[in-house]
């Protein structure tokens, strides 16, 4: 069980980088997505294995850790609150400029402006 | 006593709730504002005079120490609460003094108390899951004051900045569950006994992560690539406010953790490494900007490796050293935003091709520049020499040569950016509008009268940059104690543990 958590961890991981390194901003949403589900998976799986639900009284050694889970529960609320900023974020860019894409930088564009002129020079 | 170590959190979230309650009135969220932030401050400098010999901790909640939420504050959550909280209090005033910024959007005022609290949160807490949920509080509240306005360039470099966050965040709540699966707890003063058992093969690597975590909220060497592009482009108050207090809650994070959870014996050759590139890489930038906000942002990050430097050291002198640095640096650093905010209210333009002779038309803002400026560069006798003299020192009594020589090289550099400013917007005849590209033409506004409120705040913050050279003896011995404190972790853990 622990070795199939572990593996989605991994899945989830790859995924998210990979997706988080593409251009167009919808995808990059996505791909944080991923990792932040990994990363609370990591956190679940940080707590050793499964058990019975924690409540008082329960034997302490067939319980399940009860930390993580809170811990997981706090990280999904934050996750779930800043992708929705994200998402406002990403409608309100594809409002202004009707493209899904990431633009390049202000150094960026300078130092394009440069390399063209310099051709032009040439 | 502990009843005063939650007030700097709680404070600014309670005045955060009422005013968003009072969302429909500005003026009353303005007198709220200045209030709460006033109390703040009082609260926090109280605070600091009862930490400043030994810490002190609360468990919130009254439950029992290591199963509640741990507060601790020590000498140095201590003065970088008040440090932090008097510029929240400075830009706040700036922020209502400046008719074009985001002051007339209802959702500045609790937005931006809600980043104070998240500020002091991140100095307060004494367990590692409890930073990353300060850390969240402050950077949603970032989020939504950097994108406030929704421009085209707000949202495109906002974006950069919240992804590049984000990232960090998944990678902080991964170093938390893998220190979790290590050690089985995440309350600091606990991990300080039980990382220090962990072999080295496990040790080590946590430790980088929680640095590059870190690393990229400070804006270190190489992960800083998102702070010049991001921060410019939000309104002066927000931008002074981010540049004095965000990157430094993740130097303070890096100190904190690098101190207490993997503490080391003599000077890390990687941590000086990363200071020198930090330095070199930051100032370098800063020379090939025009533009004032872009060159100081380049210089947080120039300045950010002094900090490190400090650590890097691992020594009380070194310690003692960066935490002056940061104290001097967050003034220094808010003042010289809120200078390049009056330079672009009253000439319309912060790009150095189009401003000129601003020291005849506003003799004002060119005290109040010129005095921050040397600062920042290390000059006599204002307060970042004192502040770059104890690193020096610190350095030299360790060896450490190159990093020093290094230093001060930056330091040179430093100045010859700062007169480069001086040079293009304050001297000079008549601005010239040859050779501007059409992006510096659509950032230029009409030019308009200083208001008082705005040369107040920035005069004052200067005047406190001032204060601390003349009394750096006093802030010294302070500093010297915080790094005391971080050396030697055992009072620490025991005011947790309730022992």
């Amino acid at each position: 069980m622990i070795l199939v958590l572990a593996l989605c961890v991994g899945v989830l991981y790859a995924a998210g980088t990979y997706l988080i390194l593409q251009r167009a901003l919808t995808r990059v949403v996505l791909g944080l997505a991923m990792l932040g589900h990994g990363a609370n998976l990591l956190l679940l799986l940080a707590g050793g294995r499964a058990g019975r639900a924690p409540i008082v009284g329960a034997s302490p050694d067939a319980v399940a850790d009860p930390l993580p889970q809170a811990l997981a529960l706090t990280a999904i609320v934050i996750t779930f609150g800043i992708t929705a900023f994200l998402l406002a974020l990403a409608y309100r860019s594809w409002v202004l400029r009707h493209d899904d894409e990431v633009e390049d930088d202000v150094e960026d564009r300078r130092i394009a402006r440069l390399g063209r002129n310099g051709d032009a020079a040439a | 006593m502990n009843v005063l170590i939650p007030l700097p959190v709680v404070l600014p979230l309670v005045g955060a709730a009422l005013s968003l309650a009072a969302h429909r009135r500005v003026a009353l969220q303005r007198v709220l504002g200045l209030v709460v932030m006033t109390a703040t401050v009082a609260a926090s400098a109280l605070l600091l005079s009862r930490v400043s010999s030994e810490p002190a901790a609360v468990v919130v909640g009254g439950w029992p120490a290591r199963i509640g939420i741990a507060l601790v504050a020590d000498a140095f959550a201590g003065i970088m609460l008040v440090v932090s909280s008097a510029m929240v209090l400075a830009v706040l005033v700036y922020a209502i003094g400046n008719p074009t910024t985001a002051d007339n959007s209802e959702f500045f005022h609790p937005v931006y108390l809600v980043l104070a609290a998240g500020v002091s949160a991140s100095f307060l807490t004494g367990d590692l899951f409890n930073l990353f949920v300060a850390f969240e509080i402050t950077l949603s509240a970032s989020y939504v004051l950097i994108t406030l306005g929704g421009r085209a360039d707000q949202v495109r470099s906002g974006m950069t900045y919240v992804v590049i966050s984000l990232l960090a965040s998944v990678l902080f709540i991964s170093a938390v569950a893998l220190i979790y699966a290590a050690t089985g707890t995440v309350n600091m003063a606990q991990l300080s006994v039980r990382i220090a058992d962990l072999p080295d093969a496990v040790r080590t690597p946590l430790g980088l992560l929680l640095l590059v975590v870190f690393g990229v909220k400070a804006a270190i060497f190489p992960l800083f690539f998102w702070l010049p592009d991001s921060y410019p482009t939000a309104p002066s108050p927000i931008t002074a406010i981010f540049a004095g207090l965000l990157t430094k809650v993740g130097v303070y994070a890096i100190i904190r953790t690098q101190t207490l959870l993997f503490p080391s014996d003599g000077a890390s050759t990687l941590l000086l490494f990363l200071a020198g590139a930090t330095m070199v890489v930051g100032v370098l930038g800063a020379i090939a900007q025009n533009d004032i906000k872009r060159i100081l942002s380049f210089h947080i990050i120039s300045q950010i490796g002094y900090m490190i430097l400090g650590l890097g050291l691992f020594s009380v002198a070194g310690l003692a050293g960066a935490i002056f640095y940061i104290v001097h640096h967050i003034v220094v650093k808010t003042a010289l935003f809120l200078v390049g905010g009056l330079v672009e209210h009253t000439a319309g333009t912060g790009a150095l091709r189009r401003l000129s002779g601003l020291v005849r038309s506003t003799p004002v803002v060119g005290v109040l520049f010129l005095i921050p400026a040397l600062s920042l560069a290390g000059l006599p006798p204002f307060s970042g020499f004192v502040a770059k003299l104890a690193l020096v020192e610190a350095g030299l009594d360790q060896g450490e040569h190159v990093i020093v020589g290094v230093s001060l090289a930056v330091s040179l550099l430093t100045l010859f950016s700062m007169t480069k400013i001086w040079a293009g917007a304050f001297w000079g005849g008549v601005p010239s509008a040859e050779g501007t590209t059409a992006e510096e033409d659509a950032l230029v506004r009409p030019e308009a009268p200083l208001p008082r409120m705005m040369v107040g705040s920035t005069a004052a913050l200067v005047a406190v940059s001032l204060v601390i050279a003349v009394a750096a003896a006093p802030i010294y011995d302070l500093s010297r104690r915080a790094a005391e404190g971080l050396t030697s972790s055992d009072a620490y853990v025991e005011v947790v543990n309730g022992e």
